[in-house]
């Protein structure tokens, strides 16, 4: 049983709750679930108040979710280093259809594809819109829309937010359009 | 002491997302082709929870460790701000295999290139904050 929690992944309805926990447990401590506005008091405590606005705030307040970072960073490396999974993702039958004939096959021991997320492909004309402009992307929409997953899919929706919704349905408009008609032809450059 | 319990609940979180596979690609990739309830299974029991702890701060009137009451802040109200904002996110989160904090717990996981990948959010989100007052917006954040 331990062994199966520290070295296999979890099943959803073993993960889904354990992030509800976290949800309760920053409440608990006087915090606040939400991931991406760490972006914005990275962007503060940098000097970015002296060119925008938006980031001249009281960040101070702030730093605290980028202990969180830390935490975050660290349970990262428990679960893929001290703990690694030693079986790898058990996607459906028509996903990996479609992965091996774009080429990918990682997927049988590790969970992030090595084919696209290495320091090598990151000069690659591919390498660099996964990761660079992926990135650009991610930090530009979650601020746009004030919230990514935590703050809007678990904890504006646990709070029947309609605002929440219209930003989960806006997130899955965006991913199919990526996964649907981006990837095929980034994976063909 | 205050930073240590957030330290610990940060590393309880980039465990479970690691463990539950909510940091991988693949599954993410799987989930935007609705072909797995892994995904599906993961955020609904999530927000079902939260809805569960949620509805027990506010009927209870519940006071954090501190003894001061929870205060749970709601969004602005509006559509196209949450809309256009969900969907370039989604682009990214879908390109990255990554939303925020998966982001940065891929480092830790091993792909240490994902640093890159973090530092570009913060570019991105600098970006937004220059041209912010150019964009539709409902309300002022």
């Amino acid at each position: 049983m331990i062994h199966s929690l520290l070295y296999e992944p979890w099943p959803w309805f073993i993960a889904g709750p354990a992030i509800g926990l976290i949800y309760f447990a920053l409440y608990f401590v006087g915090k606040r679930f939400g991931i991406s506005g760490t972006y914005r008091t990275t962007c503060s405590m940098l000097g970015a108040g002296k060119f925008a606005k938006y980031f001249d705030y009281k960040w101070k307040d702030d730093i605290w979710n980028l202990i969180f970072v830390v935490g975050m960073i660290i349970g990262g490396y428990l679960a893929g280093v001290v703990f690694p999974n030693e079986v790898g993702v058990d996607l459906s039958a028509s996903t990996i259809a479609s992965l091996e004939e774009m080429g990918f096959s990682s997927f049988k021991e590790t969970m992030i594809p090595v084919e696209i997320f290495n320091w090598e492909t990151l000069f690659s004309i591919k390498g660099f819109i996964f990761i660079v402009i992926g990135g650009l992307l991610v930090g530009f929409g979650t601020r746009y829309a004030d919230g990514c997953t935590s703050g809007h899919a678990i904890t504006g929706l646990a709070n029947l937010e309609f605002s929440s919704l219209v930003a989960v349905i806006g997130f899955f408009i965006g991913g199919m359009i990526t996964t649907f008609f981006l990837i095929p032809i980034i994976m063909n450059l | 002491m205050k930073n240590l319990r957030l330290l610990i609940i940060g590393v309880a979180f980039g465990f479970i997302l690691s463990k539950g596979e909510v940091i991988s690609w693949y599954r993410i990739y799987e989930m935007f082709r609705f072909e797995s309830f892994h995904m599906f299974g993961i955020i609904g029991l999530a927000v079902m929870t939260s809805l569960i702890f949620n509805q027990w701060i506010k009927r209870s009137k519940m006071k954090d460790i501190d003894g001061k009451p929870i205060h749970i802040p709601k969004f602005y109200d509006g559509i196209l701000q949450y809309l256009l904002g969900g969907t370039i996110f989604g682009l990214g989160w879908a390109l990255t295999g990554s939303c925020p904090g998966p982001l940065y717990i891929q480092i830790g996981y091993g792909s240490t290139v994902m640093v890159i990948a973090v530092l570009s959010a913060f570019f991105g989100s600098f970006l937004y904050g220059l041209v912010k007052d150019k964009l539709p917006h409902k309300n002022k954040v």
